[in-house]
Parts: C-alpha cells; structure tokens; sequence
C-alpha cells in the first residue's frame, strides 16, 4: 500500500531488504545462511521510535491519560523526542523536551522544526543534574504528562502488534531477530510475538558499550534495568563497543549500500556473528536485524570518515545508540 | 591459566585504580573467588547475599552477557575476556531522567 490517509497512517510497514554480499558464504551443499535488514528509518520522523510514539500517545488518550491541548514531558534527546515531537503536534499537544546542552545540533534543530520546546540542563553536571533539573521542572508543572517509555507497556506493545507480525508475514522462514537493547520495547514486543508463532526462534539483543565517560554512576546501586525488560524473551544478549559499531556501520553502506546511525552498526555485529556461527554448525538461517535510524543526524559527529581510531575517538563520552 | 578482566571505574577502588587485572579459573564463579582473594571486597560488590549476580551488574565473557550463558556457572577457558560494566539501559540521560520523575 502507498496512499496512507495522515503521515500518523504510514507509520511502520518498512521494508525488509536482503543482504546478499554481507551474508557470510555457505560450502557448496550447505543450506543457505541469510541476513535480511528492516529498515525503520523508513518511518514519518525517520526511526523506529515512531511506533513507540504513537502506540504511547493512542494508549494515553483511550484510558483519558492525555486530553486534548495537554503538555507532555520527555527526558530524551534522540529519536523519541523528534517522534513525539511529530506526533504531538499532528494530535495536538504540546511537547516540552529536557536534554543536556551538549547534545548535537542535528536534534536540536529536528526537535524545535517540529515544534518541540527544549530545557536545556547544563552538561557540566551530567545526568545528575539533568536528574535535578527534570525532578525541579516537574516539580513546578504537576499538570505536565509522562509516558516513560522504560515502563510503558505500550511501546513493547507497538512492535508485539506491528514489527513483530511485519517480520512474520515477510519472512516466515526466521530463524533469528536481532535487535538493540535501550528501553527493551522492541526486543520484548517483537521477540514475545515471534516466540509465539515460531518454534526455537532465537531472540537476540545487541547493547551499546559506551566509553565510561557515558556511565557517569557514582556506584553499582545508582545502574537501571527498564520496567518493560523481561530476560526471558531474550535466547543471548551481547555488548557491542564503539569500534566494532563504527566498522559495521561503514561495511554496511561499502558493501550493501545502506546508510545507516550507529547503532545499526551494534546490531549488525551481533548479527553476523550468529549468522556466521551458523554456518560454522551447518544450520540454515534467515537472520533479520533492525536498522533503527538512518546516519542523517550523526555526519556532525565525524565518525563516518577518518581511521576507527579517530571515529572512536569522536564517538567517546556520547550516546551513539 | 590468565583471564584478562575489565574492571568499570566505579568498582576499581577495589583494584588499587587497575583497569584491568588477572584472574584464573575453570567458570565465573571460580574466577570472582580468584579476584576477590587479590583485591578484598570485589565479590561483595558483584554477588548478593544470596549468592546470585547483583541485578545492576552485567559480566560479559568475549562480549556476550553471561547471564544466558549459565550465569555464575558459565564456562571460561584460558585467553576469554571478561568486562564487567554496570547496568544503564538506554542512555544516561533517559533513563536517569525518567526514573526520577517517576519517583524511582
């Protein structure tokens, strides 16, 4: 279909493309071993956190959470503010964002084109001071609205109802889902509705590994883990560090063509490592990865020229995921 | 047997400041009891009372989470590398944020 009523319509449907010169090479005989990318920076605001928004902002407005002309309130600098930002002005509300000044021009700029406000805390402190400043500013707006997408059941529910059976329907011989790990929405959504119609489907989670500029913890009992994350929908979870990020990125677009954000490039990693085990035990496999974001709102940061060591570098003390 | 293991900055007061260090032994568990017996108090930090991994720790053995791969029991052989990083899903900033406006 290619005529959608709003742009809130053409939300999802993304295509599923196939990876024929990065899909690793079988013996002659062997069953074939196959990665397939769905690339979700085909969505309204360009990522896969448009269905996230708006299965957040629909679930809100059916159980009278959110009323028309409310404020919402996002803690968030990336993608799921520049798509709440979207829906938010197509369903009428109004969009307050709370992000360290040191974020990239690129966000900055998406967020305040589709109408967002912007509170800037200072990056001096850190997330401590973005913790003290969001904490003060809801504080003096009780009215304001949270949807906190680390618990709320209905971003995993957007990719159980929508990623999920997209996956199914294009793919039915699946044999393994990766995907990124950050508020586990679409792991936990996906992989759920996938164990259920697939037998010994692997679930795989790919976790950014940050330069520990990023952690910024003062001990182990200040870490997090999401409301929405259930370990038992996961089958294996690997952490994927800057480096090995930055060289599937640029493989990625070298040798298939796809321009992709760093993230993809985390995904990537883990994925051909399964598929390559894969071919090492002699199984057939159609392993589908998410591309979660094209590579638009990173050229600022520089890492997609230069050596790995300069990208790396380039990459240190930021949220690349 | 050497096992190379990356220590996060907030656990290497226990590591006199190490970034890395040495440890031995045949599955994780048995390499935690090898570090603590060179840098005291380590284990304390990692494991609960109750003897399973602490909830905000994550232990990777050659980047794949050991928790799906037998937890403390998982296997380790000679040359593996181990890192050991605190649990902070999704960004610094969102989550940190989020939580405290939840009241978490």
């Amino acid at each position: 279909m290619a005529r959608y009523e709003s742009l809130l319509d053409a939300c999802g449907g993304t295509p599923l493309v196939g990876l024929p010169r990065l899909s690793p090479a079988v013996p002659e005989g062997a069953p074939p071993v196959r990665l397939w990318a769905k690339l979700e920076d085909r969505n309204p605001t360009g990522s896969i956190k448009d269905r996230a928004a708006l299965f957040m902002v629909r679930e809100a407005e059916e159980s009278g959470h959110l009323r028309p002309g409310d404020t919402i309130l996002e803690p968030t600098s990336g993608n799921t503010g520049i798509a709440l930002a979207m829906v938010a002005k197509l369903r009428g509300y109004r969009l307050v964002c709370v992000m360290p000044e040191n974020v990239s021009a690129e966000r900055t700029q998406l967020l305040r084109m589709y109408g967002a406000e912007i509170i800037f805390s200072p990056a001096a402190g850190g997330s401590n001071q973005a913790v003290a400043t969001a904490k003060q500013i809801a504080a003096e707006h009780p009215d304001w609205k949270m949807l906190f997408q680390y618990g709320n059941p209905a971003n995993a529910r957007a990719h159980y109802e929508t990623t999920g059976p997209e996956l199914l329907h294009d793919l039915p011989t699946i044999t393994h889902f990766v995907a990124g790990l950050g508020t586990t929405g679409t792991l936990m959504g996906t992989g759920r509705f996938l164990r259920e119609k697939i037998e010994g489907i692997q679930i795989i989670a790919a976790e950014p590994r940050y330069g520990e500029l990023v952690y910024g913890l003062r001990n182990i009992d200040e870490g997090y883990v999401p409301e929405l994350y259930d370990a038992s929908v996961l089958t294996r979870r690997f952490s994927v560090g800057t480096r090995d990020a930055v060289l599937r990125t640029r493989q990625l677009i070298e040798v298939e063509g796809i321009f992709a954000g760093f993230s993809t490039g985390a995904v990537l990693h883990a994925a051909l490592a399964v598929a390559h085990e894969a071919v090492r035990a002699g199984n057939r496999a159609d392993v589908a990865f998410v591309v979660p974001d094209a590579g638009w709102k990173y050229l600022s940061t520089g890492a997609y020229g230069g050596t790995l060591n300069e990208a790396e570098e380039a990459l240190e003390g930021q949220l690349w995921a | 047997m050497a096992i190379e293991v990356r220590v996060p900055t907030i656990l290497r007061s226990y590591t006199g400041g190490a970034k890395i260090v040495e440890g031995a032994g045949d599955t994780l568990i048995e390499l935690i009891d090898d570090l603590d017996a060179k840098h005291n108090g380590l284990k304390g930090r990692l494991i609960t009372a109750e003897g399973g991994l602490h909830r905000f720790v994550n232990i990777y053995v050659n980047d794949e989470d050991v928790r799906f791969l037998g937890a403390l029991d998982a296997k380790l052989k000679d040359g593996d590398s181990i890192t050991i990083l605190p649990a902070v899903a999704g960004g610094a900033l969102g989550f940190a944020a989020a939580a405290a406006l939840m009241g978490k």
